[in-house]
């Protein structure tokens, strides 16, 4: 087991390879009463359409959610009982690209991990136990549609994306799960959770050589393929369509807009681009920039403004959200201030000062443990080392930063989503 | 283990420190106490938003931010909370720890510096705050006041709050009414934080690397200003213990999924309250994963996507809610109901009991890797007068037995019922 020190954030992480493939890091995290691990499968909502050896297979939106859902089924009763009963507090969460199951727990770590292990190795799926899933994710899917934040976000990834499956839903529709069985839940168990495909998390404070001995007693399956995905081919930087709007129950409305970006090929230079146009957005529109305190005393925008990158497989978005009737003019003002600063780049002392800024909310990250092993995963999943994110912001540039927003921000790329209150709401 | 250390560094100011080398970036709050009350709410939930927005020294949002940048990127957030009746107000910090900082600069002074600016020394014309800022945040209160509705699951809970106690100040908001919210002058404004700030209990918590003397000299420098004046009332939370007969309330919006809220008072246990069986109490019925209501009604019955009960012990009541089709109405009151009667009959297997006294002992236990969580639960203790530490806490919660549980179950009575549906023409379920 080798180890690695960061200095500069105080962190060690401990990294190992199974024969079998499985990817394990470890944490170690003095003095914390809790610990976590994570188990999690490169595999999330957009992994609709694969191939492992010839033809690719076409499966239903929502698969791997369901598939999340029903993984908690074990033979002899529900892990999630289990677990609960051990007094750790289990969840799990399907993204776009992972499906993560973690638990933490303050005693029986070692009880709780084998635990965690078994259960998401064991593919065990009734008939019955599918059927009645679909009425409990079908509530889950109308809960979503009656939230006008998810509604903002998924016109706005509609009306940019032409093909890439982002477009649906996590969770898919209550049509699309209807078509799921067993065996689709099986073969895609199959396909996706071998230990090749997965990685292995935990945090606290324990003896790292343990949570490597435990997952070669139960992470016995085979090394397996590492299936082919198909995400629609490449996105045009062009939006589909530029405007959606929707009405809602909603006091104001809320708007979202944003454009694509061309995400950079390998791991830690994909890293460094998302980080860099972050830092980039901070600078432009952060609270300590004019744009942001321009559009704020003017009532244009309040706290919840926000602003950032979403990294999805192959295409990233940059998006601006926010609440108030002036959507218009805050884009209009974003477009403007991007161009100015293409045009005459960003203020030095400025840029200088938001890299600064950027080691405090880089260290409180640190302190959560789901956040370390959660983001561990998907930098390992994506190629990357997260842990190095403060060397790599500082050696961002203020040009290259000037030149991401300028490029990315203008009319022509740009698509906006609304949710509008309903006709007659107003009081 | 990390335990709080308390010290009185002001007339009523309370300092509570909790010192812990684990956490990369330092904690400290400010908040003041008052009395939750429907004329008042909303201008004690706007004085943090106004004071945010410039003090003497950094006049404009701009500015305080730029400054926050420099004390490398901490963030200095307006807080206000409904503590039971109580409504408390002021300013959370997080910050960078010294030890993770270049050229050994030390920031814990310069950051609870800046808090005492922005707190005591405002940015005013003419002896009133600057009225384009309370003008604007006016405004924001008011869109946050009615964004409530945006989030159907927290506007079904705070209806049936404000329907189940109209007469008692736990239904008020801690924003306020819109309609006071709206009323409020930068006169009456800059009046009422010149007696907030002089007569509001204030406690100030600290979690991070340093000791509570370094802590206390930090304060006492920033806070140098502070008026202190008598007490104006204390606060408190009255408990209703009884309730006449069941009310049923139904909403209809445009809504795809119904949700069901239920408000229950804890009743006659509240002369006596047992904090500790309170909590197991409610994990076994509602609280946790392995709770009745969401083995029974979420996973047996597949009635709904979440089912959950909570409790709030400074004012005896649980509130229990859910999201169903608009068609299970009834079922799923009754199956609730059936899940408390049997909570009231003593049937609670020991699986039941042991797994939600590890819940709830696991939760105690992880407070004590949050700062936030921690500063959550000693402000709690500290407003309620307990000085017990969440190990203590969770000491007491295993000593709980199915009988206490059970005299809980039989104590509670069903208040109110609040359905949130679908308009009639727009019905889906």
């Amino acid at each position: 087991m080798e180890y690695k020190s960061y200095e500069k954030v105080g962190e060690t992480v401990y990294h190992a390879v199974l024969d079998n493939g499985l990817n394990i890091y470890i944490i170690q995290k003095k003095g914390y009463m809790k610990s976590f691990a994570c188990f999690a499968a490169n595999y999330g909502g957009c992994d609709l359409r694969f191939k492992l050896d010839d033809g690719f297979t076409d499966t239903p939106a929502g698969i791997a959610h369901f598939l999340e859902h029903k993984m908690f089924d074990m033979p002899d009763g529900n892990a999630l009982t289990r677990l609960s009963e051990n007094g750790a507090s289990a969840n799990a969460f399907t993204s776009d690209s992972t499906t993560a199951y973690f638990f933490e727990s303050t005693d029986l770590f070692e009880e709780n991990l084998k635990l965690l292990l078994n259960f998401v190795s064991t593919p065990y799926f009734t008939l019955e136990s599918v059927e009645k899933e679909k009425g409990i994710i079908a509530q889950e899917i109308r809960m979503g549609e009656d939230s006008p934040g998810r509604a903002v976000y998924v016109n706005l990834l509609n009306a940019l994306l032409s093909s890439h499956p982002a477009r649906i839903s996590i969770a898919g529709t209550v049509e699309s799960i209807a078509g799921i069985t067993a065996s689709t839940l099986e073969e895609c168990h199959h396909v996706f959770y071998n230990p090749s495909n997965m990685v292995l998390c935990a945090a606290g404070d324990f003896d790292p050589q343990r949570v490597m001995q435990i997952a070669r007693e139960i992470v016995k399956a085979p090394p397996g393929g590492m299936p082919v995905r198909d995400y629609g081919g490449p996105e045009s930087m062009l939006p589909v369509r530029k405007l959606i709007e929707v009405n809602m129950e909603v006091s104001r409305p809320l708007y979202m807009f944003g454009a694509k970006l061309q995400p950079e090929k390998n791991g830690q230079s994909l890293y460094r681009q998302i980080l860099a146009a972050e830092l980039a957005l901070e600078a432009m529109m952060g609270t300590s920039s004019p744009l942001y305190n321009k559009l704020y005393s003017k009532g244009i925008i309040n706290g919840n403004f926000d602003y950032g990158i979403i990294d999805f497989p192959e295409v990233l978005l940059a998006y601006v959200d926010g609440e108030g009737e002036e959507y218009r003019a805050v884009m209009d003002a974003v477009f403007s201030e991007a161009y100015r600063i293409g045009r005459e780049g960003f203020d030095k002392s400025l840029f200088n000062r938001i890299k600064k800024a950027s080691i405090g909310g880089f260290l409180r990250s640190l302190n959560s443990l789901e956040n370390c092993c959660i983001s561990i995963a998907e930098g390992c999943f994506a190629g990357y080392d997260p842990m190095e994110g403060l060397d790599l912001i500082n050696g961002i540039t203020s040009e290259e930063a000037a030149c991401l927003v300028s490029g990315i921000l203008t009319e022509d790329n740009t698509a906006l989503s609304v949710v509008n209150p309903q006709a007659g709401a107003e009081e | 283990m990390e335990n709080a250390e308390y010290r009185t560094v002001m007339p009523d100011v309370e300092l509570i420190c909790v010192k812990t080398d684990k956490f990369k970036t330092g904690y400290f709050s400010v908040t003041l106490l008052r009395n939750l009350r429907k004329e008042t709410a909303s201008k004690t939930a706007l004085l943090p938003y106004v004071l945010r927005r410039g003090c003497s020294k950094y006049p404009n949002m701009e500015s305080i931010s730029a400054a926050l940048d420099e004390l490398y990127g901490a963030s200095i957030d307006p807080v206000v909370r409904a503590l039971g009746e109580v409504q408390s107000i002021g300013f959370a910090c997080g910050f960078a720890d010294d030890r993770y900082l270049p050229d050994g600069e030390t920031i814990l002074e310069k950051v609870i510096g800046l808090v005492g600016e922005i707190l005591l020394d405002p940015a005013t014309r003419a002896g009133t705050f600057d009225s384009e800022y309370v003008i604007s945040e006016r405004k924001n209160l008011c869109d946050r006041i009615r964004s409530l509705i945006n989030d159907k699951r927290s506007y079904s809970i705070a209806r049936l709050k404000e329907l189940m106690c109209d007469n008692e100040h736990y239904g008020v908001d801690r924003f306020g009414t819109l309609k006071t919210a709206e009323r409020i002058t930068k006169l009456a404004l800059t009046r009422h934080y010149r007696s907030v700030i002089a007569s509001s209990q204030i406690k100030l918590f600290y979690c991070g690397s340093a000791d509570i003397d370094r802590v206390e000299a930090a304060v006492l420098a920033a806070f140098r200003t502070l008026p202190r004046s008598e007490r104006e009332e204390d606060v408190a939370t009255q408990i209703k213990i009884d309730c006449a007969e069941t009310r049923f309330f139904t909403e209809e919006l445009d809504v795809s999924q119904g949700k069901l809220a239920m408000g229950f008072r804890l009743g006659p246990i509240m002369y006596h309250p047992d904090y500790a069986a309170i909590a197991i109490f409610n994990a076994v019925f509602g609280g946790s994963v392995t709770s009745k209501l969401f083995v029974n009604v979420r996973e047996k019955l597949s009635l709904c996507y979440y089912a959950g009960s909570g409790t709030d012990r400074r004012k005896g009541v649980m509130l229990v809610s859910s999201g169903i089709d608009f068609d299970k109405y009834q079922t799923a009151l009754t199956e609730i109901i059936t899940q408390l009667d049997a909570c009231r009959n003593g049937e609670i297997t020991e699986e039941e009991l042991s797994s939600a006294k590890k819940y709830v002992i696991t939760m105690l236990r992880s407070l004590l890797d949050s700062a936030g969580g921690l500063e959550d639960y000693w402000l709690g203790q500290s407003i309620d007068g307990l000085t017990y530490g969440p190990e203590e806490y969770a000491a007491l919660a295993e000593d709980v037995t199915v009988e206490d549980i059970t005299a809980i179950a039989q104590s509670v009575v069903l208040d109110s019922v609040y359905f949130l549906r679908g308009r009639i023409e727009g019905q889906v379920g």
